[in-house]
């Protein structure tokens, strides 16, 4: 049984050496694209600064890049040794290039009234897409590595990219800072788990973990570390403290795009480390994801109660998101890694990824001419009525995050009570009913202040009306109600992974 | 389809009365106003409602023998349906639900100033979730009107609200939402649990039914759709919202709250509660019965004690609504034909009472009664109306409210008689505190100085139909009974553990003939 697993492995490891073949290349066709993309967009940026052209350039790009997804998906399933090209790995990375041409509209539309020499954005925020790409893919800590370092360093030029203001920079240090340890926490994990292990191939890793028994300590010590890394990341308590900081200091669209893709794509390949490394066998792993889902739950709601920022406030909100989220995780260990819980997870990130992008976008259009952000909810009183469309998408999203029903966020919930409700973990759901309880009382009061009708319109006129912006708003609104009331086509899809 | 297309039609007709506002800022009202009643004649003449088939005793489990059933596929995966069926209990729901629309809709007419067209969009769109919560059998479906109501309904109280709206906007949304975050947990739970047994997810009430969850979890989830139905009832103790959201909501919210939310409650216990765990019900009911009559006494008292007309009235609901929830935890035949009254009649009075208290705020400025005084010598149709509202709320017998209690109260004995004698003091404290509010507000030392208007044609139309209903329930209420009667015939056999096939088994026989003379001695 030995003999075979790692003959396996070696099987596994060896294609580093071996030359890739054409189907090979044409599946990770939407990797190669956005890469040429890239390096196009750099050259066209050489020659000519135009806001606009740089702009539509990069959507032009995205789109080929998500035109290249059928041609990839034409081959069957392909493992190499860094990535894998899966229907897993390609629904993400569809769900990634919206984001990512989501969030170029709302950055144009941001930074056109703001600053002189925006061209450079769009090249970090493709490099960024290209490592969630990466993210979203990979079967191999290398490649994990990898795309989550391309993601985190685009990610500090994209915070601090406006060229006013201190609270830019600020964040961009902070999380600078801090993800940077937590990147080289995450690296040393890894190494102590190769250095038991011996494999760096998710496969490789579960394998070993199941078969040999020495080195329990370097195993433990180097999870732990693994687990603070990617709690970092993806800002679960108590690794959140940069969370709130971070999003209010981002400029808006990246905020977003920061609380969209980076979380998103480091989830979805967690999910895929767990699924494949068989994590989800070992009961003191799925305790402690337990814990700090509750943790998360709790506190990032009950910390969101106070908040007069909405960028803060709904960097708690995530915070407690990622809580429910692990609950799908730990019902999957409960059910020894069922089918189940990978839908339930894939559908709950779909959701939150629409829905935290809604309300970033309407965020974003209220600021967009060019003066300061508008991130106080008192910003927002009375926008029922001067701005009906924008109030509108900003309440869908809002009770989606609360989980009402008809829109995404209902049935996101739905799947994360069934699945703990499936692995009878009952605490869990607990503290799942008592944060989503208190999260009704801090999304209703921004939508309470919205409704207020006080004549000082706080948010005035445009000069410019952000055609392109609204109809990103709206198409993320139409979204989130489509996913909320004909879910069917989205369950028959995801239900097939792995 | 009648039924998807009942709904339908107050959808679209609360868009239609929102455009219409930029045509004219009355129009609104008019359209609200005709959708309704068109939805009405529709259910009336679309239904084939004849007698024959009202009478005919349906299988709770069996959907062929309801009224009308539509059944569409919606999400396959988790075996969720779009499902609405219809029988005489629901059939009595949604008509309530309309005339109390029409009334909420006069309720309105000059109350609501600002933003009409916005207003009756809301209040369209509440009644359809009603509607839906009525009417549909798939629970998710059920779970998703009954959260969906909720908005245009906060957003009423919210933007159209008094002085403490922010305030009593919120709780009532909390409450609300809390209880149902629970219930959504049992709903789940017994769906998972149930697949369990049969291999397949299921949301229908009738696959449900027949579910084999026992012990303890089944008496959690009891409790879970228990305490989502009792915020809503509202019951002791989770009543503190309604006198919040009614104080502060516009005078046709308030109708809208009083005459028809608070009656989804009762119907949950009436159609989920007890079919779906009948064990645990029987078990839980002494508990249950307890807190209807501590809600009796203790809404009396505190009515007792308010200076607010509104909040008085509000608390009275918490007192008569306590006759709802013992009328269910009775259940046999004869209390439960009274909870049904006591919710069709109480929806009338109770409206009335709210719209009287918008009309006295409209017009004074203020609910405080200590201002007011000698009203009768202004107004004396508006007088006359309290007067005849609040001995009707208390129990005179010839009215509607009256039978309900009695009825309630006899099927309670046969029970619990200790809980009826209790109960029934609550019905002497409510005497004192309906007079002393008519005293205090109507009569007295008239002040000289105010000029108000009297109650005019619009407001005097819509209290007769009110008193008409009320004094037709209080003095022929035969009809509705025969209604609720074969269906409160087949939700009894399920706990009784009879044979479904058999309707005229003859405990039930005993009981409706007993109702029948009960309907007899009334008249």
């Amino acid at each position: 049984m030995t003999a075979i697993s790692t003959a396996t492995n070696t099987v596994m490891n060896t294609p580093l050496s071996s030359p890739i073949s054409l189907v090979e290349l044409q599946s990770i066709l939407p990797l190669i694209v956005l890469t040429l993309v890239i390096v196009l967009l750099m050259l066209v940026i050489a020659f000519r600064r135009t806001h606009g052209l740089t702009a539509g350039c990069t959507v032009v790009g995205l789109l080929l890049t998500l035109a290249s997804i059928p041609m990839a998906m034409a081959v069957d399933e392909q493992q190499m040794s860094l990535l894998t090209v899966d229907r897993y790995g390609m629904f993400f990375t569809l769900l990634m290039l919206g984001v990512a041409l989501a969030s170029t509209l709302l950055s144009w539309e941001y930074l056109r009234h703001r600053q002189e020499r925006n061209e450079e954005f769009y090249l970090l925020l493709l490099l960024a897409t290209l490592g969630a790409l990466v993210l979203v893919l990979a079967n191999h800590v290398v490649s994990l590595l990898l795309g989550m370092e391309l993601l985190g360093v685009s990610l500090y030029a994209m915070i601090s990219y406006p060229d006013r203001g201190k609270l830019p920079l600020e964040a961009a240090i902070k999380y600078l800072v801090l993800s940077g340890c937590a990147s080289a926490v995450l690296l040393f994990g890894f190494a102590l788990i190769y250095a038991a292990l011996g494999s760096l191939s998710f496969v490789g890793i579960g394998e070993r973990l199941a078969t040999s028994s020495d080195n329990q300590v370097l195993i433990l010590a180097g999870t732990a570390l693994v687990l603070t890394g990617v709690g970092f990341k993806l800002s679960v308590v108590p690794f959140h403290m940069w969370t709130p900081d971070v999003y209010q200091g981002a400029p808006l669209p990246v905020t977003g795009f920061l609380a969209t893709v980076s979380k998103g794509a480091i989830f979805v390949v967690l999910l895929r480390l767990f699924m494949e490394a068989q994590l989800y066998q070992y009961n003191t792993l799925l305790i402690t994801l337990g814990v700090l889902a509750v943790a998360s739950m709790l506190v990032g709601n009950l910390l969101a109660l106070q908040q007069q920022n909405i960028k803060r406030l709904l960097s708690y909100s995530s915070i407690a998101h990622f809580g429910y989220l692990l609950i799908t995780l730990v019902a999957g260990g409960i059910l020894s890694g069922s089918k189940f819980a990978v839908e339930a997870a894939s559908y709950y990130v779909v959701a939150y990824v629409v829905t935290t992008l809604a309300a970033f976008a309407v965020i974003s259009l209220l600021s967009s001419n060019g003066e300061d952000e508008k991130e106080d909810v008192a910003d927002l009183t009375g926008l029922f009525w001067h701005r009906p469309l924008h109030a509108g998408l900003l309440t869908l999203a809002l009770l989606s995050m609360a989980g009402i029903p008809l829109t995404a966020g209902f049935i996101a919930k739905l799947y994360v009570f069934t699945s703990g409700i499936e692995g009878a973990l009952w605490i869990l759901v607990g503290a799942l009913v008592l944060g989503s309880a208190i999260g009704i009382y801090y999304y209703l009061r921004v939508i309470y202040v919205m409704t207020l009708q006080e004549d000082n319109k706080v948010i005035g006129g445009i000069s410019t009306k952000p055609w392109l912006g609204e109809a990103v708003a709206l198409s993320l609104g139409v979204l989130v109600l489509w996913l909320g009331v004909f879910p069917q086509p989205l369950m028959v899809y995801i239900d097939k992974f792995f | 389809m009648i039924l998807v297309n009942l709904i339908l039609i107050l959808l679209v007709g609360g868009v239609i009365a929102w455009i219409a506002e930029r045509q004219h800022p009355g129009l609104p009202r008019w359209i609200a106003l005709l959708v309704i009643l068109f939805d009405l004649a529709y259910l009336v003449a679309a239904a084939d409602l004849s007698w024959d088939k009202i009478s005919v005793v349906p299988n709770p489990s069996e959907a062929a023998t309801w009224l009308i059933h539509y059944k569409a596929e919606w999400i396959p995966r988790f075996g969720i349906s779009f499902e609405l069926a219809m029988d005489g209990l629901s059939l009595l729901m949604v008509v309530l639900t309309l005339v109390l629309g029409a009334i909420s809709v006069s309720a309105s007419w000059t109350d609501i100033k600002q933003r009409t067209g916005f207003f009756e969009a809301n209040l369209l769109w509440t009644l359809a979730g009603v509607l839906g919560v009525f009417l549909a059998l798939d629970l998710f479906l059920f779970f998703l009107f009954w959260e969906v109501m909720l908005v245009p309904m906060y957003l009423i109280i919210a933007i159209w609200g008094h002085e403490g709206k922010g305030y009593a906007s919120m709780k009532f949304f909390i409450f609300t939402q809390v209880s149902g975050l629970m219930m959504l947990f049992a709903i789940l739970a017994l769906v998972v649990l149930n697949q369990h047994n049969t291999g397949e997810y299921s949301f229908s009430y009738f696959d449900l039914l027949g579910h084999e969850v026992t012990g303890d979890m089944a008496y959690v989830l009891m409790l879970g759709f228990f305490i989502a139905f009792l915020v809503k009832l509202p019951g002791f103790p989770v009543h503190t919202w309604l006198p919040d959201a009614h104080t502060q909501a516009p005078t046709a919210g308030s109708v809208i709250l009083a005459g028809i939310l608070l009656k989804t409650g009762a119907y949950g216990l009436i159609r989920f509660v007890v079919p779906l765990f009948p064990n645990e019900a029987m078990t839980f009911s002494p508990i249950a019965l307890a807190l209807g009559a501590i809600g009796i006494i203790y809404g009396a008292i505190l009515a007792f004690g308010q200076d607010d007309f509104k909040r008085l009235i509000a608390y009275s609901s918490v007192s008569h609504m306590g006759f709802v929830l013992l009328g269910v935890f009775a259940w046999n035949s004869l209390a439960l034909q009274g909870a049904v009254m006591q919710m069709v009649a109480h929806g009338l009075s109770t409206a009335a009472l709210f719209m009287i208290a918008g009309s006295l705020q409209e017009r004074l400025h203020t609910r405080d009664m200590s201002k007011m005084g000698g009203l009768w010598q202004n107004m004396p149709r508006m007088g006359a109306m309290a007067m005849f509202f609040m001995l009707a709320s208390v129990g005179l017998p010839g009215l509607g409210n009256f039978v309900a209690e009695f009825m309630v109260l006899i099927g309670l004995f046969k029970v619990a008689p200790w809980m009826a004698i209790i109960s029934a003091l609550g019905l002497i404290v409510a005497a004192v505190y309906s007079l002393i509010m008519i005293q205090r507000a109507f009569q007295g030392k008239p002040n000289e100085g105010l000029q108000l208007a009297d109650y005019g044609g619009r407001e005097m139309l819509t209290m007769a139909v009110m008193i008409v209903g009320l004094v037709w329930l209080g003095l022929y209420p035969q009809p509705v009974l025969d209604i609720a009667q074969p269906v409160l015939d087949g939700l009894t056999s399920l706990v009784d553990g009879l044979a479904v096939t058999l309707p005229a088994a003859p405990p039930e026989l005993a009981d409706s003939s007993s109702a029948n003379q009960i309907a007899g001695v009334s008249q």
